[in-house]
């Protein structure tokens, strides 16, 4: 396991706040309007995102927005590389088909877990379009996927770890990054 | 993990782990698209030395939902006469890239044997007398589910009576420690006959007096007795057995109408359960039918893959 | 063959002595002609050659695991000079002709002398009795269907009384087929109830030892009963004696080293007959064979193939080798621990055997001028642990694999060869 230097904040709870405000106009925006949208978060902290999300599009647009969750461990193509985790809940609020279906989660890096989702997501229904909003876009893609959505681009070194904290799991809310602790020094 | 051998191999963390998967498992074959590609690639032969349609079918079922390549080997007997060992029978089938062996054998500890004949995974779907400890992780997910929904969640503090046959079951050993490590209160209850030797030193209650049990307990997991154990003088009739150890109606009205009935099956209707026990509302018997494949999803994907977040 | 003067040995009384070897006996030292070969044994213990009642050398049938040559081999190795080759081969040892080849077959390949036993029953089947007499005329006995009891009591009582007219021994397997049937494969026991393996309860022996005790009584046979393995039979055998019936034991080294325990990850090399038991039955073993109730150590010596063991527990064959680790055993269980002296241990391992089955003129003799020059130079000290792969018996079923274990052969003579060990001197 890689150690990791001191944190460097890069972005605060208000930050994310303002983020996420601006995230949900423009899925209004874009979509002209909210009334097909589904957002759905991916575990762990997409998850919180999209009902964070949920509740700044209802207020904006008057309409209540359902919001899920889909869980992306069983779909992975890199489960042999990877220790076991817990299986986490997917719940479907809603029929998807010929919907608007966002997904949104905290990082994207590789692009792997969205692919997942995708493939997840086909098991479900067959949406009308698929968006993708993320709070961070850090770089580094090994798949052809780009975000809709983007709350913050953040260039990063692959060796360095981006850490999402959100209150609703976390006890506070920040985006920071940390370098390895072999070149922090 | 590499092995589900035994559910002693069980800490708590892991028991609830393997539970907690079968649930999200569960709720993929609520689906109308009942399969995942968890396992795609993955290679499973199911092995059974010992015929079980149902165990075989569970086990097969669940490996095809989670996209793993599959196939099943009844091996006729294992004699020593016959020639082939179960080793040669076992490195023949590995040779040819096998992930992970499926094996039901009629004798005890032919698993913990095989572990030094196979760098594969191997999963127990019965040894002898020994474990089967995928039917008792599908026992306890079905009592989990029965007690959240009348609203008392969780197996702490439970009390689950095992009534039959102890000691020629593979299913009441796993029981056993399974209920103990999620902090169940388990009575064995069956005649001296049929009792193992040193059953005073498991962790559990025993008793001959089943009346005296049925009124206490939150479940009641009834076994099949086989009728060629009067043959072997283990009691004298099954009429006799039944007056003693069987959940006839008079019996039933005896437990509490909040607690839940499980047999693992199949049943000798009228032997150890009468007909009215296994057909009532509180019988989870079905329900334990339909636990398998989601709890024998669980286990085979948390032996053959691992998953986690990884680094963002 | 070179004579040999073997300097300073200690004896088993403790004394020290010279022993001068010239062509099958021991002679006084004076006696050696020029051009001898001297030794010196300072500091290693000279004792009789071991003798071993109940050996499974598996030939005719079963040379795939053992034969005449390399079980004897092993028993040199393990310092015997004789051993008793039982009846349960293929075919049986039930015919003078059976037992006759066989000792030739001793004399032309062996490293150590071949006693044969007769088979009790035709084929081992418990029903008829075989050709005792004329078994008995071809030189054997000892007499024993092990591997199995005699079950009917009709039959025991029977065998015991014919073979009572010629001084025969009746060894018995004792285990009440009832009882303890052929799946029977672990010492009933909690940890047998927890590994789920069919119980092969104590009494199962037991009942067969109170029952041949008393059959022994009513007929003047002798019953020697084999591998007791259980408290009670010892008490049983210890009640026999204070009457003075007919009756010897024996007891092997894995009963009296090894417990139930051992079964614990299904290791087939553990399962044999009767059962490995727990602590309260290995002390009475040990105390049985300190006061003299248990006459003998046998290592009922079973070479199996790995074909024959590579099955589930509850479907391999019973068994494990012990020849070469016997007497190690005896000196770690009996020996170090003050319960036996080395004239105990001899007495069990040489004497006592040889007599019981009626070898003494020539096998468990004093180590004395005239006496046969068979011998074992030990150094007790040497220790070793063990591989199962470096055995000289052609079986691998040792159980004593991996375990540190004194070591304690240096050589062994038969008939004044040396058979074992001459490099070591």
């Amino acid at each position: 396991m890689a150690r990791y230097g001191p944190e460097r904040v890069v972005l605060s709870a208000d930050d994310i706040d303002r983020a996420l405000a601006r995230i949900a106009y423009q899925l209004i925006e874009t979509n002209r309007g909210a009334d097909d949208l589904v957002l759905i978060g991916v575990p762990t902290r997409g998850v919180p995102l999209a009902r964070r999300l949920g509740g700044l599009i209802e207020e904006a647009s008057g309409h209540p927005t359902p919001v899920g969750q889909l869980d992306i461990t069983l779909y992975r193509d890199d489960l042999r590389r990877q220790p076991t985790r817990t299986v986490m809940p997917t719940s479907i609020p809603c029929d998807i088909d010929g919907r608007v279906v966002v997904l949104v989660d905290d990082v994207l890096y590789s692009g792997r877990t969205v692919a997942a989702a995708l493939d997840a997501l086909k098991d479900y229904g067959r949406p009308r379009r698929i968006q993708l909003a993320v709070l961070v876009d850090r770089g580094h893609r090994e798949l052809p996927i780009a975000a809709d959505v983007v709350g913050k681009e953040l260039p990063t070194r692959s060796e360095e770890r981006v850490q999402v904290r959100l209150s609703e799991l976390d006890g506070t809310s920040q985006v920071s990054i940390m370098a390895p602790e072999s070149d922090s020094q | 993990m590499k092995h589900l051998l035994s559910t002693a191999d069980l800490d708590w963390d892991q028991a609830n782990a393997l539970l907690d998967t079968a649930e999200q498992m569960a709720a993929v074959l609520t689906r109308p698209i009942k399969k995942i590609p968890a396992l795609v690639g993955r290679t499973i032969v199911n092995l059974f030395f010992e015929d079980s349609t149902r165990t075989r079918n569970s086990f097969e079922l669940a490996e095809r939902r989670l996209s793993a390549d599959s196939i099943s080997v009844t091996a006729r007997g294992s004699s020593v006469s016959k020639g082939e060992s179960m080793r040669d029978t076992m490195q023949t089938l590995e040779a040819m890239k096998v992930d992970c062996f499926v094996i039901r054998h009629a004798s005890s500890g032919a698993l913990e044997q095989a572990t030094g004949w196979t760098d594969a995974h191997l999963v127990n779907a019965g040894d002898g007398w020994h474990e089967h400890p995928t039917q008792a992780l599908l026992d306890a997910f079905t009592l989990r589910r029965h007690f959240a929904a009348v609203g008392h969640p969780g197996l702490e503090g439970k009390h689950v009576a095992i009534v039959g046959d102890l000691l020629h079951s593979r299913v009441v050993r796993s029981n056993v420690w399974l209920l103990h490590t999620l902090g169940a209160t388990v009575s064995l209850v069956a005649p001296a006959t049929l009792r193992p030797a040193g059953v005073e030193t498991w962790p559990v209650q025993v008793t001959e007096d089943l009346d005296s049990v049925l009124p206490q307990v939150h479940a009641l997991m009834m076994l099949r007795v086989q009728r060629e154990r009067m043959s072997g003088g283990f009691f004298p009739t099954a009429r006799e057995y039944t007056e003693f150890f069987g959940l006839t109606p008079a019996r039933l009205r005896l437990l509490s109408p909040r607690a839940a009935i499980c047999h693992p099956g199949p049943i000798n209707r009228g032997v150890e359960i009468s007909a009215e026990a296994a057909d009532s509302a509180q019988s989870l018997i079905l329900d334990q039918v339909a636990a398998g494949v989601p709890v024998r999803m669980s286990v085979l994907f948390h032996l053959l893959s691992g998953a986690d977040e990884g680094l963002k | 063959m070179t004579d040999l003067l073997l300097r300073g040995v200690q004896l088993a009384d403790g004394s020290h002595r010279d022993l001068a070897l010239r062509g099958e006996l021991l002679v006084d030292p004076a006696d050696l002609g020029p051009g001898h070969r001297t030794v010196a044994a300072d500091g290693l213990i000279g004792l009789p050659g071991l003798v071993d009642l109940h050996t499974h050398l598996r030939q005719p049938g079963g040379e795939d695991a053992e034969t005449v040559a390399s079980g004897t081999r092993a028993a040199a190795r393990g310092g015997y000079t004789a051993c008793f080759a039982m009846a349960n081969t293929d075919p049986v040892a039930d015919t003078a002709e059976a037992v006759s080849h066989l000792a030739e077959l001793g004399r032309r390949e062996g490293w150590a002398e071949v006693v044969p036993v007769g088979a009790i029953t035709k084929g081992l089947a418990g029903q008829e009795l075989a050709e005792l007499g004329l078994m008995h005329r071809a030189g054997v006995n000892l007499f024993s269907d092990d591997g199995r009891c005699v079950q009917n009591a009709q039959v025991m009582r029977r065998a015991l009384e014919y073979v009572s007219d010629f001084g025969g021994v009746l060894a018995q397997h004792s285990q009440d087929d009832d009882l303890a049937g052929p799946t029977a494969c672990c010492h009933e026991s909690a940890i047998g109830g927890r590994l789920g393996l069919p119980p092969w309860p104590a009494a199962a022996e037991s009942v067969i030892v109170a029952r041949d005790i008393e059959l022994a009584r009513l007929t003047g046979g002798r019953l020697h009963v084999c591998h007791v393995s259980s408290a009670e039979s010892v008490e049983l055998i210890r009640w026999a004696k204070a009457r003075q019936l007919p009756v010897t034991a024996e007891v092997t080294p894995h009963h009296l080293l090894l417990g139930t325990a051992e079964l614990e990850g299904y290791d087939t090399t553990y399962k044999v007959n009767p059962p490995l038991r727990t602590d309260e039955h290995i002390e009475a073993l040990r105390q049985g064979l300190v006061d003299g109730v248990i006459d003998a150590v046998a290592t009922d010596h079973a070479p199996h193939t790995p074909e024959d063991k590579d099955h589930p527990f509850d479907v391999a064959r019973p068994g494990m080798i012990g020849l070469e680790q016997a007497l190690a055993v005896v000196i770690e269980t009996m020996v170090a621990s003050g319960r036996l002296d080395w004239s105990g241990l001899v007495e069990r391992m040489s004497t006592a055997p040889a007599r019981i089955g009626r070898v003494a003129d020539r096998q468990g003799r004093p180590l004395e001028p005239g006496q046969p020059a068979n011998l074992v130079l030990i150094d007790p000290s040497r220790r070793q642990v063990v591989d199962r792969a470096a055995s000289w018996s052609q079986a691998r079923n040792n159980p004593y694999h991996g375990r540190d274990l004194p070591d304690p052969v240096l050589a062994t003579f038969w008939r004044g060869r040396a058979t074992y060990g001459w490099d070591n001197l």
